[in-house]
Order: C-alpha cells, then structure tokens, then sequence
C-alpha cells in the first residue's frame, strides 16, 4: 500500500510541476490542482497508512496504535478546502487575463 | 482571569474578522458607512496593539503572554503568542493598516468593489500570522492573509496589475504548498504542530529521523523565502508591488515583513541553541542568500526605470539585510535588525504613498529612460478632481521633504533612524559579543557589511536621480492638487521614524531584550507549554 500511495504521489507531483511551468494559463491551473491533490494525499500519509483503524480516541487508558491518526485528517480537510478555494480565485484571475490581454499565455502577450 | 483584558491577545484577529464580515453586509454604493466601520475598526486595532505593546513590555513580565484558544490546553490546542516580537508586528501591521487606509480615502477605495472588506482581511491575516504559536494555524493565517492580497493586489484592476497578480497568485500558490509538505513533514517526525512543542522535541529526534525533520523545516523555509523575497525566490515581488495601487503597496510593504518573522521565529524556537543535533539548521543560506538578495536588489535599485518598481526593490535590499542578519544568529545583531526591520518597513510604506504624489506633479515617461511606456502598461490612472478633501498648499515643497526624509531614511543617511538601524547591525557584526571583547571578524561579516554600505549608496544614487528628474524638471502645468488626507499619512510614518530617532536609546533596548529573549529561547519555550487556561487558577 506504502508504495502505491508513494507512487502516485510522485506521478500527481511530477504531473502537476510539469504543467504549471508550460506557458498556457489553462496547463498552470490544471497544475496547480494536480499538485495540491498530491500535497493532500501527502499530509494524509503523514498519520502513518492504517486500515479499519477508528479515526478518533476512546477515552480512558488505551493503546494509541490501535487508532489512526486524526490530526492529518483535520489537515487535510481544511487544506482540501484552502486549495480549492484559492484554485477558484486563480480561474477568476486567469479569466480577467484573457479577456483583458486577448491571449492565454501566462505572460499576457505571445512569444516572439 | 476574566476581564476583557485577558482576551486582549486574541482581539487583533476577532477585530479585523468581525469589522470585514459587517462590511459585506453593505452595498458597496453605501461607501461612506464602509469606510467609516473600517477608520473605526482600524484606529481600535491600533490602540489594541498599543496595549499589547506596552503589555509585553513590562519589565517584570518579560515573557509571552500566551493565550489557549477555545481554552484547550497546549500543546494539543491552537495557542496565540503574544511575546515583544509579536506584539511589535501587530503594533506595525496597524500603523501600516491605518495610514494606508486613510489615504486610499482620498480616491483610491472607490477605484474596485469590496475594497475596504479586503482591507480589513488582511490586517487579519497578517495579525494572526505574527500572533500564533501554531505552525498549521500559520498556514491558514498565511492563506487568509494571501487572498485578501490577492484581490488587493488587483484592486483598480488595468492591463499591468492583472499581469502581475496572476504570476503573483501562481507564485504564492505554489510555495502554499511547499508550506503544505513542510508543515506535514515536521509532523510527520514530531508528531506536534505547536511551535514551543516543537522546539521542546527538535534535540530528543532519533538520529535516523533527522534528515526528514530538517528536510521539512528546510521546505518549510523556502515557503517563507519566497514570502520575503529572497534571491532567487523574489522575482515577481517588485513588478507586483509595482503594479499594486499606492495605499496597497503601502500595507504590502509589512508582507514580505511576515515571510522575515516567520524564518526568525522558527529558526530561534526550533532550531536554536537548545536544538541539539539540528542547531543553526539554515543558517549558511541564510546568510548566503541574504546577500545575494541585497546585491540582487541594489542592482536592480540603480537599473529600475520607474520610481514604484525603485520601491519594489528597495522592499527586497530591506529583506535581504534583515535574512543575512538573521542568518548570523547573534542577540546583538539580531537586535540592530529588528530595529532596522520596523525603520525600513515605514520608510518604504512611506515611500510607496509618495510615489504615486511624484507620479502627479511629473510630466508622463519623464523617468522613463530607454523603454517605451507601454511595456509597462502605465496608462489607466486620469486625474480627475472630483475627490473629497481639502487641498493642502504649498504641496510641491512639503513632496519635496518627505521625499528627502524618505531617501534619508532608506538610504540609511545620518540622521534619521535608517541610520542608526543599519549603524546597530555593522556595529555588531563587527563586535558580535560587545564592545568590551575583542573578537575575530569572519569573511562573511566584512562581505555584508561591505553589502549594505553598496545598498544605501546605490539607493542613494537611484532616489537622487529620481528627485532630480521629479522636482527639477519641467512639470505638468496643472498638477493634481495633494490633500491633507493623502500627505498625513505619509507625514505619521516619517514622523514615527523621527520619534525612534529621538526615542533610540528605549527602543534599541525593547530590541535587544527581544532579541536576547529569541535567541535563549528555553524559558519562553516552558512558559508557552505551562499556558493556563482561561479561568484556571495557577497554583
């Protein structure tokens, strides 16, 4: 499981950084996203990979490896919603620049 | 504990959040009501961040005030900080805050929608970014503070801003999440977020784990760099600046400032003295860096074509002094650059209001010396009269004078305080360990020394160019008038700078007991873990 997780990190990462150094707006958006589903996946498995674990602690005295991790769960929640928020906020601003420049390169004009 | 003063901690962040929400609530054709809900909640932030001052700086309660929010006990809840570093950002957050503010009144907060909503978002952001004690808490601050940016740094809108603000949001985006993988690397090995905790288990990591750790703190790093503007990290900070209108570029003067905290913050706390293996993680690029940005952005003050991107890269010498300072990890020095840090901030706030005064009495392109305007897209501002506010006369000379003080001040001239802050840093780096012992000056003392003399002067040749070809040329024949509300502001922030001038000798030792308390940093370290909750009562 450790290696598949680990490899698609590395494939959204590899993915994402590629497109987000193209020249189009569009690639850099897409980027962007593919990344931050690759951050997201990240701060995921820093709680240590568990299967059927409870994701919250019982009260009492209790053996903390028998539950996984909530605190990555709470990152990556707010992160989810953190990097969407602020891929919205790029759209709006790529839109503005094509309308604006009439062209989508990132630069706002074509290469010569 | 259970007066309203116990809370004061928090207030800088509730303020701002509450003052942006009842504004949304308004019509943006209600502009009056919006900016006086945003004056009042201001000038209130102003005189909180006063308190906390002079809170932090009672002698006999040297350490932080912490507070727990929610009241969960630290280290599981989020806990803010409020020691004498903290208080001082937030103290200039809101200076910054309200003399930006008052001048965009004159014209500037009709130019966009939901400008004054935005406006106070920020301040949140950045309040909260120096008060927490949270690194993922940090995060979210960092964001809350990047999208108002974003729609600030937008705000009036036109061909260059839009330009700059979408390498702008793409730069801050991705260095988001390289915060991201750093924040979840440090947890990851120490299994905490809280920064006094971190710092409590940096020495007791497994050898094996190390690496990792380091690896985490070191991405997290270059998060912050980026926000500071760091060579190689710090291209799209002057083209943004810029581009931003002149009362935003005035706050946005302090956000590079969060990027310089944020480094000295966690490299002091977690990888300081006490960090065992991992002491002084850092500090090399620091230093290195530190003096690349300012021969970086000394270059680039002398080759600048127009008077806001010459600001643009007088923000990154200001930052590159203060990295490569930090990066020496010594009390005195460390001292010389906080002081530095809050002269440096004002003057080129300062100096972001004047530039937009200088643009008015000029005839169009008189600066431009070899590129044609329009690559800079400098065409969508008219000067129309219909603003509210009186006309101040005489505005020619009194331009005239700001515009020295500020080439004084960042410059780094006799007499004003740009002085005595870049004199404390050369002084002790020449004598790290005081004046009364004797010490051997490395390679790298003499290179940034040698540095931040090259800075001043090529800031001094650049701003005298631009004084001469502004106020010795041929000027428009009808020059916008300046009015009261826009020379006050930048008359506070000089005027705050001539009182630390005066006032050196108090200052200077509110910075180094700040430093000292950074730089030793196990007793702050106890006393945030040891928070009582509110309404506990201590033993």
């Amino acid at each position: 499981m450790e290696l598949v997780l680990a490899i698609g990190i590395g494939v959204l990462t590899s993915c994402g950084v590629f497109l987000m150094l193209r020249p189009r707006t569009f690639q850099v958006i897409i980027g962007l996203s593919l990344l931050s589903y690759a951050v997201n996946l990240f701060i995921f498995s820093m709680g240590r990979l568990k299967v059927g674990a409870a994701p919250v602690t019982a009260s009492g005295t209790i053996d903390p490896t028998q539950f996984a991790d909530p605190v990555p769960q709470a990152l990556v929640l707010t992160a989810i919603v953190i990097g969407f928020a602020m891929t919205a906020l790029f759209l709006v601003v790529l839109l503005a620049a094509r309308g604006v420049t009439g062209t989508d390169h990132v630069d706002g004009r074509e290469q010569r | 504990m259970n007066s309203l003063l116990d809370h004061l901690v928090v207030l800088p962040i509730l303020l701002p959040l509450v003052a942006g929400a009842l504004m949304l609530m308004f019509d943006d054709r209600q502009r009056v009501a919006k900016a006086f809900i945003n004056v009042f909640a201001t000038g209130l932030l102003l005189v909180i961040s006063i308190m906390m001052v002079v809170q932090a700086a009672n002698p006999t309660d040297l350490l932080a005030a912490s507070y727990p929010i929610g009241n969960w006990p630290v280290p599981f809840g989020i806990v803010l900080v409020a020691d004498r570093l903290s208080a001082m950002m937030v103290l200039l957050t809101s200076v910054l805050g309200i003399s930006a503010l008052v001048y965009s009144l004159a014209r500037w907060h009709a130019a966009g929608p939901n400008f004054h909503t935005l406006f106070q978002f920020l301040l949140m952001g950045l309040n909260g970014a120096f008060l927490t004690g949270d690194i993922f808490n940090l995060f979210v601050f960092f964001e809350v503070m990047l999208a108002a940016s974003y729609g600030l740094a937008l705000h009036g809108l036109g061909l260059a801003r839009i330009k700059a603000g979408l390498h702008y949001v793409a730069v801050n985006l991705g260095a988001s999440f390289l915060f991201l993988i750093g924040a979840a690397l440090i947890y990851g090995v120490t299994g905490t977020l809280n920064m006094a905790d971190l710092a409590a288990k940096v020495a007791t990591i497994p050898e094996l784990d190390r690496g990792l750790l380091e690896a985490g703190a070191a991405i997290l790093g270059l998060a912050f760099l980026l926000k500071a503007g760091m060579w190689p990290l710090g291209f799209w900070l002057p083209t943004t600046y810029a581009a931003a209108s002149a009362p935003v570029a005035a706050v946005f003067a302090i956000m590079t400032k969060v990027g310089v905290y944020a480094v000295l913050r966690l490299s002091t706390l977690a990888f300081g003295v006490e960090a065992g293996a991992s002491a002084g993680l850092g500090q090399t690029v620091l230093q290195v860096g530190g003096m690349a940005t300012i021969a970086f952005g000394a270059v680039g003050v002398l080759a600048s074509q127009t008077t806001a991107r010459l600001a643009g890269y007088c923000v990154l010498v200001s930052s590159g002094t203060l990295l490569a300072a930090i990066g020496m990890g010594n009390a005195f020095i460390t001292g010389g650059a906080l002081y530095y840090l809050v002269v440096s901030t004002l003057a080129i706030s300062a100096f972001f209001l004047i530039v937009e005064l200088l643009e008015r009495i000029r005839i169009a392109g008189a600066d431009v010396l070899a590129i044609t305007l329009e690559a800079y897209g400098d065409d969508e501002e008219d000067n129309e009269n219909d603003e509210i506010g009186m006309a101040i006369p005489g505005a020619l000379a009194m331009l005239g004078i700001c515009f020295a003080l500020c080439v004084l001040l960042i410059a780094g001239l006799p007499p004003l305080a740009g002085f005595l802050g870049k004199f404390a840093i050369i002084s002790a780096i020449f004598n790290p360990h005081g004046l009364t012992e004797a010490a051997t000056i490395t390679p790298a003392a003499w290179w940034l020394a040698v540095l931040m003399i090259f800075s001043g002067f090529a800031a001094l040749v650049a701003l005298t160019r631009t004084g001469i070809s502004t106020f010795w040329a041929t000027m428009s024949d009808h020059p916008a008038p300046v009015r009261v509300i826009e020379i006050a502001p930048i008359l506070l922030l000089i005027g705050l700078t001539v009182v630390m001038t005066v006032m050196a000798g108090p200052v200077m030792d509110y910075m180094y007991v700040m430093a000292e308390i950074l730089q030793s940093p196990a007793i702050e370290i106890g006393n945030i873990l040891a928070t009582p909750l509110v309404g506990e009562v201590l033993p």
